[in-house]
């Protein structure tokens, strides 16, 4: 199926959901989804016998700069062999997603340093805590206002 | 053998200090922690290998730090990990030595400017022998790092031990 | 009556029959700084939690802060330190398809054979380590000795042993010498009696199928849903290979099979089929490289190179083949000559995932062994 036709199926069946979509004109066609709906869409996109996204690709976080916090799923139909993006926006100072680690295990760590690196909460994760910084670490590191602590236990950070 | 086979006319009678004979004993059976953090661990494991054999200098490597007298920082020394080196290095019993292998063990190496879990240098926690720079050193630089701490280790005398490492 | 503990951050309570064994960072055989916290009942293993992020040395950030695209391919190499080249590689074809640049064919050849020299250094060490694990440790020092051939290539070429900064974006920092392809002729005719001689000692071993037939089986679906890929999904009886399926560069031009395992020694996917897909990979890429290295066209490796890189605003996601799987690198572009966010999707992060789901009421000697088969590298899992 090419993309558009799989963006029309969402939207079909999830018609306020889709914010907005790009099929021509970008390397990877995306489809802008509401933060509180991914979690259904992407059940649909797995279950769906002629979409059978089985494979979720990656998972980022990205900081948008503005006080935009933003993730991107990138997924794969090993059965059919198409590829779409989606894209989800979430404000800094309010940073909930819906999470979709019951549909693609593979959420489960990609979402915990998603968490751990941007702090952006995902709702229904069975296990959401820091993953690769210790866990009393304070503050986000990727997000772009980030200021690197001077100290940590003792040990001085910077060079 | 070779350095005593057949030197002696008059009996199995050696004269040497207590200093040379303890310290040639340490200097030949080092047995480095086995500790490879990243990339240069590799390095140290080619070093172990065939090719370039540490086992003719008497070194192999011991699982843990209770049985060993040297341990090769071989790696980047994240925050996360710079305690629990703490906690290994103390757990070591002396005569005990730190070779810091590789520029990120030494000075942050590569990740010294953005770096905001890599501990710059693992002088900030322990204190250090010798330091290997490279990145990732050859298996001679290693090796080179390992002789010129035997040749601190030469030099170290049971008399004065304020002023050796080992007693840290 | 028991008291059910809480531990904050460990999401199950404390029973009093069960034994919490840490697995520390530093252990001989985690293959690097990792640690596992089994919680154990006797011998049996109940569940594991990985605790990762103690190699963590913020790759993502320093991408961000460079200030050019060129200078993180050094970082690159670094992640997956035991098969830099794929990981170079991995990211030169995301920045040419970011600036629409269609490298000399000469580069396309280099490349292929260099990414392929690479995986079976890659695989020797993952055969020779996993070896040591389980207690053998003689087949370590034969796979030393041949990745020591592979790496004096490798040094002849562009002066490194491991980390080489050499697949830059547009072509490659060095031609290669004179005598390369004889060079590499010679590996090949050389290895492939080697190949035989580490059946011989270590895969058809009756102590080495005790201990990795049946063990830490993983099942195809499973295997899908958690996202695994490389010899861990193909030991699982998946038929899918990115070179094959999903192909990039030149790949579409060799001829080659793709391994799965079959359960020839116990279940399928287990930790034996697991191991024997690399084995046999290895065959397969000494086939691709004699055929990659008969026909290297004529060329300048650096004539596409450009001399400033300034993508417009775009962002896409490549995923080539490495060794240990399916690396994926989604670089967001933004018009200036540093990238916005460069993010990497390392195949061990995915496949160490599935570890507490493959080991549970295995023996905590066969958590070593599934571990060993995964074949984890800590710089990538925690970038």
């Amino acid at each position: 199926m090419i993309p558009q036709e799989i963006f029309d199926s969402i939207k079909a069946k999830f018609p306020k959901s889709v914010l907005e979509e790009r099929s021509t004109g970008v390397h990877d066609p995306f489809a802008a989804i509401a933060p509180e709906s991914i979690r259904d869409v992407c059940l649909f996109l797995r279950d769906d016998d002629a979409l059978a996204f089985d494979f979720l690709m990656c998972l980022s976080g990205v900081d948008y700069t503005g006080g935009k916090l933003g993730v991107v799923y990138h997924l794969h139909s090993m059965k059919r062999g198409h590829k779409i993006a989606l894209k989800v926006e979430v404000p800094a100072s309010n940073p909930h997603c819906g999470s979709v680690e019951s549909v693609w295990k593979t959420a489960n760590w990609h979402e915990r340093e998603a968490f751990d690196l941007f702090g952006i909460v995902f709702d229904g994760h069975p296990d959401l805590r820091r993953i690769l910084l210790p866990d009393d670490w304070e503050g986000h590191p990727l997000r772009k206002d980030y200021q690197v602590p001077e100290y940590y236990h003792g040990m001085k950070v910077p060079y | 053998m070779g350095l005593l086979d057949q030197r002696f006319e008059n009996g199995n009678i050696v004269i040497t200090s207590i200093d040379n004979l303890l310290n040639w004993a340490r200097l030949s059976s080092l047995w480095p922690m086995q500790f490879g953090l990243a990339c240069c661990a590799i390095e140290m494991m080619a070093t172990g290998a065939s090719h370039y054999d540490l086992d003719r200098f008497g070194i192999f490597f011991r699982g843990t730090p209770r049985q060993s007298d040297v341990m090769i920082v071989a790696g980047t020394v994240t925050l996360k990990m710079a305690e629990r080196i703490k906690t290994l290095y103390d757990q070591m019993s002396e005569p005990r030595y730190v070779v810091s292998m590789g520029s990120c063990s030494n000075c942050g190496g590569p990740y010294w400017e953005h770096g905001y879990h890599v501990l710059k240098g693992v002088d900030r926690v322990i204190p250090v022998d010798v330091y290997v720079p490279g990145c990732p050193p050859r298996p001679e630089a290693l090796m080179e790092g390992l002789m010129k701490l035997q040749e601190k280790i030469r030099g170290e005398s049971i008399a004065r031990k304020d002023l050796s490492m080992a007693s840290r | 009556m028991e008291a059910a503990l809480t531990i904050p951050g460990f999401h199950r309570s404390l029973k009093s029959h069960e034994m919490v064994l840490n697995m520390g960072p530093q252990h001989p055989s985690t293959h690097g700084v990792l640690r596992l916290e089994l919680i154990v009942d006797g011998e049996v293993v109940i569940d594991v939690v990985p605790h990762i992020g103690y190699l963590h040395r913020c790759f993502e950030k320093h991408a961000e802060h460079m200030t050019n695209y060129q200078q993180v391919i050094p970082y690159c190499d670094r992640m997956d330190y035991i098969a830099a080249m794929n990981n170079d590689l991995g990211y030169a074809i995301a920045c040419e398809k970011l600036l629409a640049i269609k490298v000399p064919e000469r580069v396309e050849y280099i490349r292929v054979v260099m990414a392929e020299l690479q995986r079976i250094a890659s695989h020797l060490l993952a055969i020779g380590t996993y070896g040591m694990d389980i207690g053998a440790f003689t087949p370590f020092l034969y796979c030393f000795r041949d990745r020591e051939r592979i790496l004096d290539i490798f040094e002849q070429t562009c002066g490194a042993r491991l980390l080489y900064n050499y697949i830059w974006i547009g072509g490659l920092s060095h031609d290669v010498p004179v005598d390369f392809q004889q060079k590499v002729k010679d590996f090949c005719d050389a290895f492939r009696p080697t190949i035989r001689e580490l059946n011989q000692l270590l895969t058809y071993n009756k102590i080495f199928i005790e201990r990795t037939a049946n063990v830490g089986v993983l099942p195809a679906d499973v295997a899908i849903n958690y996202g695994a890929s490389g010899p861990v999904l193909r030991g699982s009886g998946v038929k899918w290979d990115l070179r094959r399926n999903d192909p990039y560069s030149i790949y579409d031009r060799f001829e080659f099979d793709i391994p799965v395992g079959l359960g020839e020694v116990g279940t399928v996917g287990d930790c034996w089929d697991r191991y024997i897909v690399r084995v046999r990979e290895m065959e397969q890429s000494l086939r691709i490289i004699e055929q990659a290295v008969a026909s290297i066209p004529a060329g300048n490796v650096q004539s596409a190179i450009p001399k400033r890189i300034r993508p417009d605003a775009a962002d896409l996601y490549v995923r080539t083949e490495t060794p240990k799987g399916e690396l994926g690198y989604y670089i967001i572009a933004d018009g200036t000559t540093s990238p916005f966010r460069v993010k990497v999707r390392p195949p061990t992060f995915v496949n160490l995932s599935i570890l507490p789901a493959m080991s549970r009421g295995a023996m905590i000697a066969d958590v070593i062994a599934i571990l060993g088969s995964i074949d984890i590298v800590l710089g990538e899992v925690d970038r």
